[in-house]
């Protein structure tokens, strides 16, 4: 009988913008399980840079505070929860808005969630005012087992 | 990131190194919105082919510069963008205000 495939990690970091890389490179590394191309593992890590941007500017406004992310993987699925105590969002309609920021100011686009909701399969926003916000974010990965198998055979093979 | 400023094309052409997020723009703004004051070019070109990943903070710098490029005089165009920085630019829609350059090595030898 096959086992179903199961991982899970939880990473925390303070929220400094330097810090942006580091989450996305190391969740990378930990969907790389699952075996994804290069376009889906850029699709995570841009969805990953994006929330992690977010809490860290949005959230704590660039005060200190920690910054929580929770990967699991299920079979090909990676669903990623992203979470900071920070502020929260008043309207998180609004928030998704494509072009919508509150701090234009600072070149910011407003195209934060369009890209998590059009870069994942599914983008669930929590947030309490005062409190913090969580986004819970999943994409599936195409399984690509029959090439890894035939690769296996020619190798034995030689 | 590296610049080159070509006299007499009045040409100013930055070539993006970094990986582009919130972390690094205010590195890169900061460094071309001098560099433009600096040389008043008549033509700017942000050129993406070693830039190995952009989030939406590439977008918002982008237009930043776009609109100081306009100011100073100058036109701002992006050049040499890979599969991800384009489909990343084209969700913006910035595409349809800032053009792409295809020709920025015939028109200087550019590194």
């Amino acid at each position: 009988m096959k086992d179903i495939f199961e991982n899970e990690m939880k990473l925390e970091f303070i929220s400094k913008s330097s810090n942006e890389a580091f989450a996305r490179v190391t969740v990378a590394a930990f969907v790389a399980q699952l075996d994804p191309t290069i376009e889906e593992l850029a699709d995570i890590k841009t969805a990953v840079s994006e929330a992690v941007t977010n809490c860290i500017i949005h959230g704590y406004e660039n005060k200190q505070g920690i910054v929580k992310i929770v990967g699991h993987l299920k079979e090909n699925e990676v669903i990623l929860e992203i979470s900071d105590n920070g502020k929260g969002i008043e309207n998180v309609d609004i928030a998704k808005e494509p072009l919508y920021t509150t701090k234009p100011n600072l070149e910011r686009s407003g195209m934060g969630f369009t890209i998590m909701e059009s870069f994942m399969d599914t983008l669930d926003v929590e947030s309490i005012v005062g409190l913090g916000t969580k986004i819970t974010m999943s994409k599936r990965i195409k399984p690509k087992i029959e090439n890894e198998e035939n690769e296996f055979q020619m190798i034995t093979k030689d | 990131m590296e610049s080159k400023f070509y006299e007499e094309d009045k040409l100013l052409v930055f070539k993006i190194t970094d990986e582009i997020d919130d972390c690094s723009v205010q590195k890169i703004r900061r460094r071309a919105d001098y560099e433009m004051e600096r040389y008043m070019p008549k033509r700017v070109v942000f050129d993406f082919d070693s830039v190995t990943f952009m989030d939406s903070a590439g977008i918002g710098m982008i237009i930043g510069r776009y609109k100081f490029a306009n100011i100073i005089g100058a036109k701002l165009e992006v050049s040499k963008l890979t599969q991800s920085v384009k489909k990343i630019f084209e969700m913006s829609g910035i595409l349809k205000l800032i053009p792409v350059a295809h020709d920025i090595e015939q028109d200087a030898r550019v590194f």
